[in-house]
């Protein structure tokens, strides 16, 4: 019986292998061969010299995942506590955006940050000064902010909403003042969705190469931009792979130690 | 019984979908890889050429673009596409033809090719004129918006001027970048000299923060919507700029600047040689090749379709610059691997040196994460205590 239900996930585990399996096993054929197909480490060596858009782009992501938890956190908790019908519809509010692509997205923004763009065109004819509003870290951060919030507000709202309301009741009746019943019920049980939710936005950004390009200046090229720029432009396959790579492990090293605050590692990933 | 009918239906349905596609109007189809913005198709009453190429000889076109050669390079040298005719510049060409990516032409079948002036029929890189036909040529030069700009542009040192700021676009592609470098600093643009690229790499650094962004095809938008006031780009999209903004004006600069062909090439995993070279044939036609430049703005290597040629065009001194003018242009020639990796990956360090700020940025955050967990920790202990 057991052995029957596990041959469901077959089509699943096919696919695993064939597209993440195999080019995740060519990722790292890459980033450990050179040019002629020997085996070197000089890939991960050189990857010191961008050691500093690794910080940059850490440190963006950090930040907008931290901005969309601030903005986020309040918007689950109104959402889930929302009658069930109105919650619906609040969702798909949510989840509206997500209709279209994020590239299409992203040039809308661009189009109203730009000096020539509608924010500054609009304060032109009213008489202010034009302002600098893109090309600088914070109009990445607004980008990434903008394009993953809903991936913030989901998982906190799926542990928000399924939150038994009576241990709320119950911290109130053994007198817990407002604040307490957030910091000492509210916000431990919601650790999951934190986390899940925190994941589903740091991941994504620390990769993203589409929204700096856009919406950042010269200085603010993230890593995603240079490994594109690897593959694409300078033909270096091998340190593209091996960037790759360690971004990969980054990644998964942020995510244990977002996993160590769940305690017993029950992360609710959607 | 119904719903095996129904079954049986949709599965011959499929079939007969499938097999129009293999057996149909469609198997004379053949993939071709251009640039951005480089064939004349149809629109402000241009005439459509790859759609008049279908009706003259039933061959469909699958057309694609790319926005520099590095990207056609990349995607021909992984393999795992069959294009049938791509358009590189020349020093790609060079590169493409030694490392065996492109194929020998029958000029056979390219009997156009008598149309091709002379001067253009055996170029350095490509000395026999085995493997190319020349599909147009051009010049790179700064592209700057009048209304804005109002000291003299002659130098590419405008394009370091900190009074722009911001308002600069540069090129992102290596191979570009370097050459307005080289160009300023007196050295040949062909340099294999690790101290002149690096001194090169330092220069472009330089200009780093005064540049807005580095770009290719998306120069287009932002130099029309005056969003940034100087570029260095190809002086054919200049033409096809200046239609939609009149306020931009082109300059030689007196460094010297890039003169290029680009030619047509049938890359080694083509499907249909012989199509292709229909196709080429095709695009060498005068007729055809005047109407083309029409509408793209770059200039004609085919004297015979300057007749075609709008006049505004024809008589354009960006398009058709004096002989005085263009003995100032140099040619790019085909650099040796190793230089072309040293030059991308010096191209991809400047783009990649951050601003600072963030790395305290990042300092920050991971000391403030790094204290939550020790707190977090030690409670837990503290608690799992009682």
């Amino acid at each position: 019986m057991k052995n029957k239900a596990k041959l469901l996930a077959t089509p699943y585990l096919v696919w695993m292998v064939i597209f993440i399996v195999v080019p995740l096993g060519v990722v790292v054929y890459f980033a450990f061969t050179g040019d002629d197909g020997k085996f070197t480490l000089s890939n991960l060596g050189e990857i010191t010299t961008y050691l500093p858009t690794f910080f940059d782009s850490l440190s963006l992501a950090a930040v907008s995942a931290f901005i969309c938890l601030l903005i986020g956190y309040p918007t689950a908790y109104v959402i889930a506590k929302a009658p069930a019908n109105r919650q619906r519809f609040l969702i798909m509010l949510i989840m509206l955006p997500m209709c279209m692509s994020f590239l299409l997205r992203t040039l809308a923004l661009v189009a109203m940050l730009e000096d020539q763009g509608i924010i500054n065109n609009l304060l032109w004819s009213l008489g202010l000064n034009r302002v600098s509003l893109i090309r600088r870290p914070s109009a990445v951060i607004l980008g990434m902010v903008y394009n993953y919030l809903p991936y913030m507000i989901m998982p906190l709202h799926s542990v928000l909403v399924k939150m038994d309301s009576r241990l709320i009741e119950a911290s109130q009746d053994l007198g817990c003042n407002g604040f307490k019943v957030f910091s000492k019920v509210i916000l431990p049980m919601s650790v999951p969705g934190i986390i899940s939710g925190v994941t589903m936005v740091f991941v994504p950004a620390v990769s993203t190469f589409y929204i700096s390009k856009k919406l950042g200046g010269t200085s603010t090229a993230m890593i995603g931009d240079i490994i594109e720029s690897q593959f694409k432009t300078s033909y270096n396959l091998n340190v593209g792979a091996a960037m790759s790579l360690v971004l990969m492990v980054i990644v998964l090293i942020c995510m244990g130690i977002m996993n160590k605050f769940t305690g017993d590692g029950e992360v609710d990933l959607l | 019984m119904k719903k095996i009918a129904l079954v049986l239906l949709t599965v011959m349905l499929f079939c007969a979908a499938f097999s129009a596609c293999g057996t149909g109007d469609y198997t004379a189809t053949i993939n071709v890889y251009n640039w951005g913005q480089y064939i004349s198709d149809g629109s402000d009453g241009c005439l459509d050429i790859n759609k008049a190429f279908t009706e003259a000889t039933g061959i469909k076109v699958n057309y694609s673009t790319f926005d520099s050669n590095e990207t056609l390079y990349t995607k021909l040298k992984s393999g795992g596409v069959s294009y049938d005719v791509v358009i590189p510049s020349d020093y790609m060409v060079g590169m493409l033809i030694s490392e065996g990516l492109v194929q020998e032409l029958d000029f056979a079948n390219i009997p156009n090719y008598s149309y091709v002036d002379e001067e253009y029929k055996h170029l350095p890189c490509d000395p026999e004129g085995k493997y190319s036909v020349p599909y147009t040529w051009g010049t790179v030069g700064i592209i700057y918006n009048s209304k804005y700009v109002t000291k003299p542009v002659t130098s590419w040192e405008i394009m370091w001027d900190e009074d722009y700021a911001g308002k600069i676009l540069m090129f992102d592609n290596p191979r570009d970048a370097f050459a307005i470098a080289q160009f300023l600093l007196g050295y040949s643009i062909n340099t294999t000299d690790e101290a002149e690229l690096a001194a090169a790499a330092e220069k472009l650094a330089q200009q780093k923060d005064l540049v807005q962004s580095y770009v290719m095809d998306q120069v287009y938008a932002l130099m029309e919507t005056e969003e940034a006031w100087i570029c260095a780009y190809y002086a054919g999209d200049y033409l096809y700029m200046a239609d939609t903004n009149p306020n931009l004006e082109f300059c030689f600069p007196e460094e010297g600047f890039n003169h290029f062909v680009d030619s047509m090439c049938i890359p080694t995993c083509a499907r249909n040689k012989k199509l292709a070279e229909e196709y080429i044939n095709f695009l060498t036609d005068p007729e055809i090749s005047g109407e083309n430049m029409n509408y793209i703005g770059y200039s004609t290597p085919i004297s015979q379709a300057k007749q075609y040629l709008d006049e505004s065009v024809a008589n354009s001194p960006v398009a058709y610059p004096d002989a005085e003018t263009l003995s100032r242009g140099e040619a790019f020639e085909s650099l040796p691997t190793e230089t072309v990796t040293h030059m991308g990956e010096l191209f991809n360090q400047i783009k990649a040196s951050g601003s600072g700020f963030t790395t305290i940025a990042f300092f920050i955050i991971v000391g403030g994460l790094g204290v939550m967990i020790v707190y977090f920790w030690i409670r837990k202990k503290y608690r799992d205590n009682y």
